[in-house]
């Protein structure tokens, strides 16, 4: 059997203290102890950060701050949240199970990693989990894999559905590590993988997150999330979509689109929102500056789909924000 | 079929008929909506599960699965795994015991294996996931942990692993259960040339699995003189100890095998290898060990439903009248075993001029296919009832006015009478039902905000089986309460309730004086819990020994009582005790008829073999209507609204019934809209293998299923049942895929129904 230490961290300076070489934070657990369960991770020792930093305080710009430890459940459940940034209670409560978001925790569910099977399957080559071994989703079965942001070497998905309304509200990362604090945008929090898809983030070893600032953003008390799933709770997202809307004179004049289930990351629909802003507020505009983003897409075999698909779900979602 | 079948067949037709059993219409406790009285344990954690029972000294087993789907091992080094911390020992092909074939499920009555491969017992690698070493330690995780320190070095050797890569190399089995693989009448091809209306289409399916929510768990105990206990969460005790026994060489007697409570079996609860093996760990290591599969083992270690490819052809005159029926079909097979028979409803349902109705199979590498929820029937009946929507559309016919037409008077392949068959009747009642005149009409025509909506139906049908043997046990104890006993199975489907329920009944006893032990193959040996087959097993078990009852205590009625010297056929079961037919005023209670003893026994054995299937035609059917909901704009299917109405017989309980029923419609919204087994044909290994990776409905998935039963007594079966466990199932993907082509004008053909198939259909806008 493979040992490992556990020690709970009564605040973060003692998480970053304790946490040496080998070490991993343990939050709900939900992901990684089935990594560990499975030996893809391996950690020598856990840091339960789970009793840390818990709760949604006010920033002065008129922000939220949320602490890393908060449960996915209670962020979904606060009134500032359900009422100034309605996508990113909705997205949550998309995702995983009731049981599933009341252990998670919002730093557990940023660093969350792919569910690609190969990548779960030890008989399986995946340059994730093991860098060089080579890409078996490529050739084999990949119809929830992602279009956007890909490589050669790695073609699997963010599966948050969180971090992508987080994404779309410009939310940044309060990081603390041995060479102190620091933030970073969410958006910076996830590389692409590149020839290098085991370093999913930019987090040195060791470092912790400690929460997550949401700034204040008008537009975001109209805004949404859909997501688009083989079943109708309890999966991943083929597609799904944040976006929140601002209309004046039959004009967008403030939009944010951002994409889960199509990339590597969360995704920020920057040219999609370029596209639109100053354009007609119609079902057409939408869709062609949607198709925008995906101009770029590097679809597979059997998830060419959602380069048609994840276009007309945006257009769908911005029309219905219309008021 | 040979001679000899043939023979026994002709005589069989001049057999005079059973008698038809006179509690088919008895309404005092059977056809009331008992609830399950195994409920209160199950829900409140109560129940003991296999995998709960705990032994002094247990330690627990691991399996080492293969990463190749053929070839040799080349070198196995088990070092390391032997050195981890816990380890007790570690077998593989070197140093296991020398185990028989296991028993195939379908080669003998006493069978219940897939593979008829014993594990360990050479090099070979057979399927990718087949055990190549067991680790036995002191704890579970000390197992789990070991076992992927086994290194393994395989030559691997090419596979046979891509089911739809070798459907030109596909060949008539043997047989398909003992039926010809291939029936035909008449000039098909050439009558469907020349018909006014064609459908001909290929329609496909992927391999599904059972998944059920109890993990398989076995326990072994050897003790001295080669005893054997086994703990298996099984659905055939029986079987199980057969199988066992054979393989590993004992006499059948030294086995006892006991199973309480199983969490779902579906056809998959039966001898895989983590059994034959569990056995042998505790052999080698002279300890109890326990052993439960992972999720990925119940992928990989255990087979599912077979993938199919399906031409289904239908020529019909302008008036609906089939001309020519043709079923063309090919299942993927492990070569010792049976193919999934996906040609059995065609052979049953329509009446046509001509036909062909067969199966081939493709042998693969891969793990042997098992039988799963009506094993191809529900497949099978995708292809045709979603071939004869497509015709009633073709024709302009509404679907149930087609089938209508097509009645067969006599079985149509068969030729033999039916026992009974309600088929339109469970039509117009389910059509009343679920409104189905004010369906929509005209495809993609209906419209309700983002959602097209569309409705379907297809027939579901299911064999009435009978399994052959088995024995059951009527004790009455001297305060006058019955207990019936039989090594019988429940996977949770209400055995124990339907067979306190049928005793009762029977013996003119309340509810609260009747029992049912089961679970344990020490106690009268029972048949298979599989067929939906075990409920009409059982009571003609029971009543035989009911029968026996009769004259074991009329021998004891007391010289003075109103019993003395009479004849079975001179008293019936009542109130508690043996009544006079002649005078229903005179009789003794039990209590009496007891006196001094503590209890009194009586057995009865299975009368007679079911030949009553050669006779007559006899099979359970049903309606299906399904209302499906399709977004717009992503292709996304839910289920809105289901009626199934079902002729399956007398119903003993219409709740535990409807349970049956409503499960059955959920497994197959799951096999019409989600469920799909992949198999990487590079590696041949299963990439689904775990619950978030294989979908099935899921609460939201399931909207209210509405479940009426005709109610009608097959007067040839015993109490007049039919199976209601399988034929639920049947014909659901069917109506899904049916209502999903009403909704948008989109026909999928190739299960499961996904978005992306329909986006591609061009619905989506
Ligand atoms: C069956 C199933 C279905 C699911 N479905 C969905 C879904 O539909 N949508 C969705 O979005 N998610 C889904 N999830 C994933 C779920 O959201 C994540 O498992 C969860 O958010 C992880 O949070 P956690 O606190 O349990 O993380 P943990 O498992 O504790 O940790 C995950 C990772 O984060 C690291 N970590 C944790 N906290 C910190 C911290 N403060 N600082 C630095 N590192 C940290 C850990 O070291 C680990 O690497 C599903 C999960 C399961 C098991």
């Amino acid at each position: 059997m493979r040992e490992f230490s556990y020690a709970k961290a009564v605040d973060p300076e003692e998480a970053v203290r304790l946490a040496g070489t080998g070490a991993r934070y343990l939050g709900g657990g939900t992901n990684l102890v089935d990594l560990m369960r499975e030996e893809i991770e391996t950690p020598t020792a856990l840091i339960d950060v789970s009793g840390l930093a818990q709760g949604i305080t006010e920033t002065p710009g008129g922000g939220i701050e949320i602490g890393a430890a908060t449960s996915n459940t209670a962020v979904a459940a606060h009134p500032r949240v359900r009422h100034d940034y309605p996508m990113l209670a909705r997205a949550i409560v998309s995702g995983a199970s009731g049981q599933l978001r009341n252990m998670a925790t919002v730093g557990g569910n940023l660093l969350q990693r792919t569910r690609c099977a190969y990548f779960y399957d030890e008989a399986a080559r995946c340059n994730k989990r093991s860098p060089v071994s080579g890409c078996d989703a490529r050739e084999g079965f990949h119809r929830a894999h992602a279009v956007l942001g890909v490589s050669e070497q790695c073609i699997a998905t963010h599966p948050s559905d969180m971090c992508v309304a987080l994404v779309a509200l410009d939310a940044q990362v309060d990081i603390l590590g041995p060479a102190g604090a620091r933030a970073v945008p969410l958006e910076q929090l996830h590389r692409e993988p590149g020839d290098t898809p085991h370093l999913e983030t930019v987090l040195a070893p060791a470092e912790l997150i400690t929460a997550v600032r949401l700034p204040q953003a008008t537009v975001a008390a109209n805004s949404t999330y859909r997501k688009v799933r083989d079943r109708a709770s309890y999966a991943f997202a083929l597609v799904s979509v944040a976006a929140a809307l601002r209309v004046e004179d039959g004009t967008v004049s403030e939009v944010r689109i951002a994409l889960g289930g199509v990339a590597s990351r969360p995704w920020r629909a920057h040219l999609a929102e370029r596209e639109l802003l100053g354009a007609p507020a119609t079902a057409e505009s939408f869709r062609r500056a949607a198709e925008t983003e995906f101009r770029a897409a590097r679809p597979s075999r059997d998830n060419a789909f959602k380069v048609s698909l994840a276009p007309r779900v945006v257009a769908d979602v911005l029309e219905g924000l219309i008021r | 079929m040979n001679m000899v079948q043939r023979a026994t067949e002709a005589l069989n037709r001049t057999l005079p008929d059973r008698a038809v059993d006179p509690l088919s219409t008895a309404r005092r406790v059977v056809g009331q909506a008992v609830s399950r009285l195994d409920g209160p344990s199950k829900v409140t954690g109560g129940a003991t599960f296999t995998a709960d029972i705990d032994q002094p000294g247990l330690a627990y087993a691991s399996m080492v699965p293969s990463r190749v789907a053929s070839g040799r091992i080349r070198h196995i080094d088990v070092t390391r795994a032997a050195n981890a911390p816990g380890v007790i020992d570690v077998i593989t092909h070197h140093n296991a015991p020398a185990m028989d074939t296991p028993v195939l499920m379908t080669l003998t009555a006493k069978g219940c294996a897939f593979t008829d491969v014993a594990p360990l017992q050479d090099d070979v690698v057979r399927w990718n996931g087949q055990a190549v070493a067991v680790v036995v330690a002191e704890s579970q995780e000390c197992a789990d942990s070991a076992a992927r320190l086994v290194d393994v070095v395989y030559d691997a050797a090419p596979a046979r692993t891509s089911f739809r890569g070798l459907l030109s190399e596909a060949v008539f089995p043997a047989d398909v259960l003992g039926e010809p693989s291939e029936v035909s009448r008449g000039d098909v091809e050439d009558t469907l040339s020349q018909a006014a209306f064609v459908v001909d289409e290929v329609y496909t399916t992927p391999p599904h699995h059972h998944m059920a929510i109890e993990l398989h768990a076995t326990m072994a105990q050897w003790s001295p003189g080669d005893k054997l206990h086994v703990w298996d969460s099984t659905q055939a005790l029986g079987r199980t100890r057969h199988s066992i026994a054979h393989a590993v060489g004992v006499p059948e007697e030294n086995v006892t095998v006991t199973c309480r409570a199983v969490g779902g079996g579906f056809g998959n609860k039966t001898v895989w290898d983590h059994q034959l093996l569990c056995v042998a760990a505790a052999r080698v290591t002279g300890r109890p060990v326990r052993l439960v599969l992972r999720r990925q083992d119940v992928f990989r270690m255990t087979g599912g439903r077979a993938p199919t490819w399906q031409r289904v052809a239908l020529g019909a005159a302008p008036d609906g009248h089939l001309q020519a029926l043709v079923h063309d079909s090919v299942t993927g097979i492990v070569h010792e075993n049976s193919p999934e028979q996906v040609s059995v409803p065609a052979r049953h349902l329509y009446a046509s001029d001509t036909y062909r109705i067969g199966q081939k199979k493709v042998v693969l590498d891969v793990v042997p296919n098992a039988s799963m929820r009506a094993p191809g029937d529900s497949v099978g009946s995708f292809a045709l009832e979603s071939a004869i929507d497509e015709l009633a559309g073709h024709l302009g016919i509404d679907p149930i006015e087609l089938r209508s037409r097509n009645e067969p008077a006599v079985d149509p392949t068969e030729g033999t009478r039916f026992s009974k068959r309600h088929l339109m009747e469970a039509y117009r009642r389910g059509a009343e039902r679920f409104g189905w005149p004010d369906r929509n009409r005209v495809p993609g025509a209906r419209r309700d905000g983002r959602w097209l909506v569309g409705h379907g139906t297809a027939s579901a049908f299911y064999p009435y089986i009978r399994m052959p043997g088995g024995k059951a046990r009527i004790r009455i104890t001297a305060d006058g309460h019955a207990v019936v006993t039989a090594a019988a199975n429940d996977m949770g489907m209400g055995t124990e309730t339907v067979q306190v329920q049928h005793a009762a009944e029977r013996l003119g006893l309340p509810l609260d004086r009747v029992s049912f032990e089961f679970g344990d193959s020490t106690l009268p040996d029972s048949p298979i819990a599989a067929g939906s087959a075990q409920t009409a097993s059982l009571v003609i078990t029971v009543a035989q020994a009911a029968e026996e009852l009769k004259k074991v205590l009329l021998r004891r009625a007391p010289r003075h009582s109103a019993l003395h010297g009479l004849k079975p056929a001179d008293v019936v079961f009542r109130d508690g005790g043996l009544y006079r037919v002649s005078d229903p005023a005179q009789g003794v209670s039990f209590e009496t008829l007891v006196g001094e003893v503590r209890h009194v026994d009586a057995v009865g054995s299975s009368p007679m073999l079911p030949l009553e299937f050669m006779k007559y035609s006899m099979h359970g059917y049903g309606a299906h209507f399904c209302e499906v909901r399709v977004d717009a704009t992503t292709g996304e299917t839910r289920v809105s609204r289901w009626v199934a109405c079902i002729d399956a017989g007398r119903i003993i309980n219409p709740k535990t019934a409807a349970s049956q029923i409503r499960g059955a419609v959920i497994m197959g919204i799951g096999s019409a809209l989600m469920e799909e087994g992949l198999v990487d044909s590079r590696a041949g290994r299963t990439v689904t293998a775990s619950a978030a990776d294989y979908h099935m409905p899921v609460h939201a998935d399931v909207c209210d299923i509405d479940v009426s039963f005709l109610d009608i007594p097959d007067p040839l079966t015993p109490m007049g049942v039919h199976g209601v466990g399988e034929i639920g199932i049947v014909g659901v993907a069917a109506a899904i895929a049916n209502a999903v082509h009403n909704a948008t004008g989109v026909r999928v053909r190739d299960l499961p129904i996904t978005l992306d198939k329909i986006i591609d259909g061009g619905a989506a806008r």
